[in-house]
């Protein structure tokens, strides 16, 4: 007999027993019988005009199958691969929502647009065949940047999207806006680029599918964070499949930050030919193959503008985005610059009037879509940025300046401009926490000591609040989402008390099994190792909308709380009758049932007992057996937050940024375990380092191609770039999730970049330095003190 | 990966004849920069013809004025060897400076120098140390044998066995890892001999070259002041998404300067 543990502890999680001896389930692990392989051939133009595919040389290679392009979609009449969102321009005209086939008709319209799927019996032999195709492209010059896109004379993506433009969207009050402008005592302005990104989860996307022709049925095997999203775009509006005939499958997932997050053509493809050729049919991306067809993430360009009064109060912030969707519109795609970019443009600040247009363009690169963060990471970014600028312009202290606007812990719920309300926080309390941490107030003494060395250290700060817990339907119905954002959670105690959950948010890496249980174990008093979490199969798990928005704990876990209780109340119906109480005398706590004021206890595992072996039991008025479900859909979204302190040492010999030091204080609500806790905000922290400091995806402007298609020349952020981070939380309390909880996937990747650029900007401000793009790399900062005001002391 | 023929030969000459006899074959030492090649089917050779078995390719002697190193072994012995620790402590720097711990434990210093690629510390050490690479036909001087991007003075079947190093006054290596690849953006090796100093570069352009105007400043006074005011001309520097040749120039500069300390050091 275990333990429980429960809300609060810190158990080592359960998953990672398997991951760490290699015994976790992947699907490139999985073998059918009879299974083939395939591979798809992939366009190497950024823009050009598909005038034409001869098969035959392809078709007559050894182990050939069969080779499939877009004419045989369209004779096969399938749809085109929906968007998820709807969102409308500022005259409420819909977005332009040019169809997205599944492999590519009459065009290509980014490096890695998907033209043919060879299917052979090894992938030696579909690779050889692939090399056979002969296409026939006329190359079209290609347009990637937004500021380039949007050119009168810029090449056109689609007959039907005029200037490359599908929305031109827009959210506040573009009046007060301007009247607040003319008031202004100071107005600060900032052009910046957030930088394009690829997510690069450790293992590749990969797919098999399979066709049982005695039932009818598909299953796909598929590299997912939400199944049941995949199994519903793909099934309902991609291959006319019923629901109840097709079965998807995410088993281990080796992590997604996003980019598994999507419906992605390759799932529908695969799943097609599968019953085309009669066979299971199995894909695994390589590497490379990722870069140029998982959706990248992030890419903007803006203007934005932040009028303050003589004392240094926000009057009014003024945004104007340029935001990059690739080729076509991806599942995400269109709401991530707008509804999860503009909302969040208040900050932690009272500032009482935003307005925000956003320019949603396409362009000839890969689909961009959410990346860890999505959205709010851009929007922290332009704000934290824009108010150390104000700053440093009016000669106010930049934490000084962030308390003047703060809104106060007394003044939640606080009602932004831009549509959301907090429920709760204390942006000043993370604050005070953080600069005590970070030793701020001996920061001038470290300063010195890098000066000695003839380095410039720098101090970064960003106190940022993000939306999580995606999210409430109703809300995001308004806002444009063609789907609920609920989520769904079974607790099945057998009848010996031992628990299986089935839930439907996706753990590839987060540590759900761990941290589910733990809810489970502290609810029901059952010992942690007798609880299991079962997700990723649409044949096992009722329903489910997956996991990204830092909304599995959130949305999931408070269903899961939610049917947890259910089942406490059904078992104190069963005690009731057994212990011959009334219901309402009944307690339970610690795992046993018993009534109040006498030592008459049943345990949980008699009920459960009692409720499959329904001999003494109300069955007039209780139905036999112990599983409950519930479905949880917010009312809001929940609202993290903290303040992050970068420290970092340039080197202006080389132009070479060194993190030397990173502190976190966030509000994620209440913590479940800390551990887990911690291992995500550092892996988020270092993914916005990542961006600040390394991290570009890169395109020839021109011909398409991408500059940055390998790990080779795509920096990731590795051990050795970072400091110990120092790591804490200050919360308060959610206000309307059931535990209190906030969740904690995204922060780290939401207040990060802008606190390290800040410290790089800090370092060389006594140069004139105003402001650095992402990444800072070494040649970048290096050209910047080429230009600067005063001579670099080399020695 | 396309299928191909696998030879494992346990004399040199035989390892030379399948080269010879077999067209489109290839050699291949630790394989760290022939696999990734095969596999991303960049390359498709009909044979492979495997260095492994040969044992007279591995370890490193040395007399009173040389170290030879066999060209079969990897770099982590390079990096780990007391001998080079001791007598040209700058190639033992350089050696722990390539990659990562498992393409050092693979990467051998034969298939480095013969590869030749434009960014790999070798080349560095090998040119600047003025080394003498000895293959299976003949020995080459290191001046002579780094053509230009990727290409060397090897011809068909010839192998390298070894590299014979001078056992220099004092040396040092300076990297500017290239940010994702962690390939030299610019490497300088500085080698100090009674006779003059040898400063040699890679990553900055299409091959590894020797700095005359560095060589004579040094000569004359070893020491990073007398090389700091050295600008390098930018022309046919390499130019990319990660440094443009103003800043690889620039870096060269930086990079002699620190080698030059280290070697004093
Ligand atoms: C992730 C990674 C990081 C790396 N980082 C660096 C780095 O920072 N710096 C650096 O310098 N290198 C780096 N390398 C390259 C590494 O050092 C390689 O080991 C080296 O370049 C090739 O050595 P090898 O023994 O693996 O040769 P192989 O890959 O086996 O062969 C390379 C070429 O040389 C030929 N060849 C091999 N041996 C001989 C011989 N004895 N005679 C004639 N021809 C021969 C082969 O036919 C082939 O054409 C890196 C490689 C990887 C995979």
């Amino acid at each position: 007999m275990g333990n429980v543990i429960g809300i609060g502890a810190a158990p080592k999680r359960k998953e990672d027993q398997r991951f760490l001896t290699g015994r976790g389930n992947y699907v490139s692990d999985i073998k059918r019988p009879g299974m083939a392989a395939g591979v798809f051939v992939r366009s190497p133009h950024g823009h050009a005009v598909l005038r034409g595919i001869d098969k035959s040389d392809a078709l007559a290679s050894p182990g050939v199958i069969a080779v499939l392009t877009g004419d045989d979609v369209a004779d096969d009449g399938l749809g085109s691969l929906p968007c998820g969102w709807g969102i409308t321009d500022a005259k409420g005209m819909p977005m332009k929502e040019p169809p997205f086939p599944m492999l590519a008709q009459d065009k290509v319209r980014f490096v890695g647009d998907m033209v043919a799927f060879v299917i052979a019996e090894t992938p030696e032999q579909a690779n050889a065949a692939a090399d056979l195709l002969k296409i026939d492209y006329k190359v079209l010059p290609s347009v990637v940047g937004v500021l380039e896109a949007v050119r009168p004379d810029a090449p056109q993506l689609f007959e039907d999207v005029p200037n490359n433009i599908c929305c031109d969207w827009e959210l506040g009050d573009k009046a007060a806006v301007e009247t607040a402008f003319k008031k202004a005592a100071h107005v600060a302005r900032l052009s910046l680029v957030n930088n394009r990104l690829i997510g690069n989860p450790m293992e590749p996307r990969a797919a098999i599918a399979e066709y049982e022709p005695g039932t009818d049925r598909y299953t796909l095997w598929t590299t997912s964070q939400f199944p049941h999203v995949v199994r519903f775009l793909m099934g309902a509006l991609v291959l006319n499949i019923p629901q109840h005939k097709l079965r998807v499958v995410a088993p281990d997932v080796g992590g997604g930050f996003g980019v598994k997050q999507f419906h992605y053509g390759e799932e529908a493809v695969i799943t097609w030919a599968a019953k085309r050729v009669r066979r299971p049919v199995k894909w695994v991306a390589s590497r490379s193959e990722g870069y140029v067809s998982d959706r990248h993430g992030r890419d903007h360009v803006t203007e934005a503008e932040l009028a303050l009064d003589e004392t240094g109060k926000f009057l009014a912030f003024r945004v104007n985005t340029l935001a990059n969707m690739g080729g076509y519109l991806s599942t995400f795609g269109p709401n991530i610059p707008t509804n999860l970019y503009g909302p969040l443009l208040g900050g932690v600040y009272t500032t009482p009037a935003i307005y925000c247009n956003v320019k949603v363009v396409f362009t000839n690169t890969v689909p961009v879509d959410a990346y860890r963060g999505a959205g709010r990471p851009e929007a922290t970014f332009v704000l934290e940025r824009i108010v150390d600028v104000a700053a440093s312009e009016m000669g106010i202290d930049r934490v000084e300046i962030r308390r003047r606007n703060m809104i106060p812990k007394e003044a939640y719920p606080y009602q932004t401009p831009v549509l959301v309300q907090y429920d709760s926080g204390d942006p000043m309390g993370c604050l005070d926490g953080a600069l005590v941490a970070a030793d701020v107030k001996n920061f001038g003494a470290r300063k010195a000591a890098s000066a000695r060395k003839g380095k410039f250290r720098g101090l970064g700060y960003s106190t940022y609040v993000e939306a999580c817990g995606l999210a409430p339907s109703r809300f995001a119905g308004r806002l444009g989402a063609r789907g609920g954002l609920y989520e769904s959670a079974t607790v099945r105690v057998h009848p010996t008390g031992q628990v299986t959950v089935m839930i439907g948010t996706h753990n590839h890496g987060q540590g759900h099994e761990t941290t589910f249980a733990q809810i489970v174990s502290d609810k029901l008093g059952v010992a942690f190792e007798n609880v299991d979490i079962v997700f990723g199969d649409t044949d096992r798990v009722q329903f489910g909308m997956g996991t990204y928005g830092s909304r599995s704990l959130v949305v999931g876990g408070a269903a899961l709380s939610k049917a947890t209780d259910k089942v406490i109340v059904k078992g104190k119906k069963i005690a009731a009758h057994l212990l011959e109480a009334s219901e309402a005398d009944i307690q339970f706590e610690a795992g046993k049932f018993s009534v109040a004021g006498t030592d008459r206890i049943k345990t949980f595992e008699e009920i459960a007992g009692a409720a499959y072996v329904p001999h003494n039991y109300p069955l007039e008025v209780l139905e036999p057996g112990l599983e409950e479900q519930a479905y949880y859909d917010p009312v809001n979204f929940t609202y993290p937050g903290g303040c992050h302190i970068a420290e970092v040492e340039v080197d202006p010999e080389t132009g070479t940024v060194t993190l030397v030091n990173y502190t976190a204080v966030d509000d994620v609500g209440t913590v479940i375990n800390p551990m887990i806790v911690e291992g995500q905000l550092h892996g988020g922290i270092v993914q916005g380092v990542g961006q600040a400091l390394f991290e570009n995806a890169v395109y020839d402007e021109g011909s398409g191609q991408l500059l940055s298609g390998s790990l080779m020349d795509y920096c990731m952020p590795r051990a050795d770039h970072l400091p110990m981070m120092k790591v804490a939380t200050h919360s308060t309390l959610c206000t309307h999730t059931p535990m209190g909880v906030k969740g904690c996937g995204e922060v780290g990747t939401i207040g990060s970049p802008a606190a390290v650029i800040n410290a790089v900007v800090d370092a060389l401000s006594h140069l004139g330095v105003t402001h650095v793009d992402m990444p800072a790399t070494p040649n970048r900062i290096w050209r910047l003190l080429q230009n600067a005001s005063l001579p670099v002391a080399a020695e | 990966m396309k299928p191909f023929a696998y030879h494992q030969p346990d004399q040199i000459p035989d390892a030379a004849k399948l080269l010879t006899s077999i067209e489109d074959s290839k050699l291949v030492a630790g394989g760290m920069t022939l696999i990734p090649t095969l596999k991303q089917r960049l390359a498709s050779p009909t044979a492979l013809v495997d260095l492994s078995k040969l044992g007279s390719l591995k370890g490193i002697t040395d007399d009173a004025a040389t170290i030879t190193i066999g060209a079969m072994t990897p770099h982590a012995v390079v990096a780990a060897s007391k001998l080079i620790q001791t007598k040209i402590p700058g190639l033992a720097a350089l050696a722990s400076m390539i990659g990562d711990p498992a393409v050092r434990s693979r990467g051998t210093i034969g298939g480095s120098v013969a590869n030749n690629d434009p960014a790999a510390d070798y080349p560095a050490g090998v040119l600047g140390l003025g080394a003498t690479i000895i293959t299976s036909k003949r020995e080459i001087a290191a001046d002579k044998f780094f053509l230009g991007l990727f290409e060397t003075a090897l011809e068909l079947g010839e192998i390298i066995t070894a590299i014979r190093f001078p056992v220099p006054v004092k040396a040092g290596y300076a990297k500017f890892k290239a940010p994702a690849s962690r390939y030299a953006l610019v490497g300088v090796f500085v080698a100090k001999f009674p006779d003059g100093v040898r400063v040699a570069v890679t990553g900055a352009g299409p091959g590894v070259f020797r700095v005359p105007p560095m060589e004579a400043a040094l000569s004359g006074h070893f020491d990073p002041s007398a090389i700091a005011a050295i600008k390098i001309d930018t022309d046919g520097l390499a130019s990319d998404i990660h440094a443009e040749a103003d800043y690889r120039a620039h870096l060269v500069t930086v990079m002699a300067k620190r080698a030059v300390e280290a070697a004093l050091s």
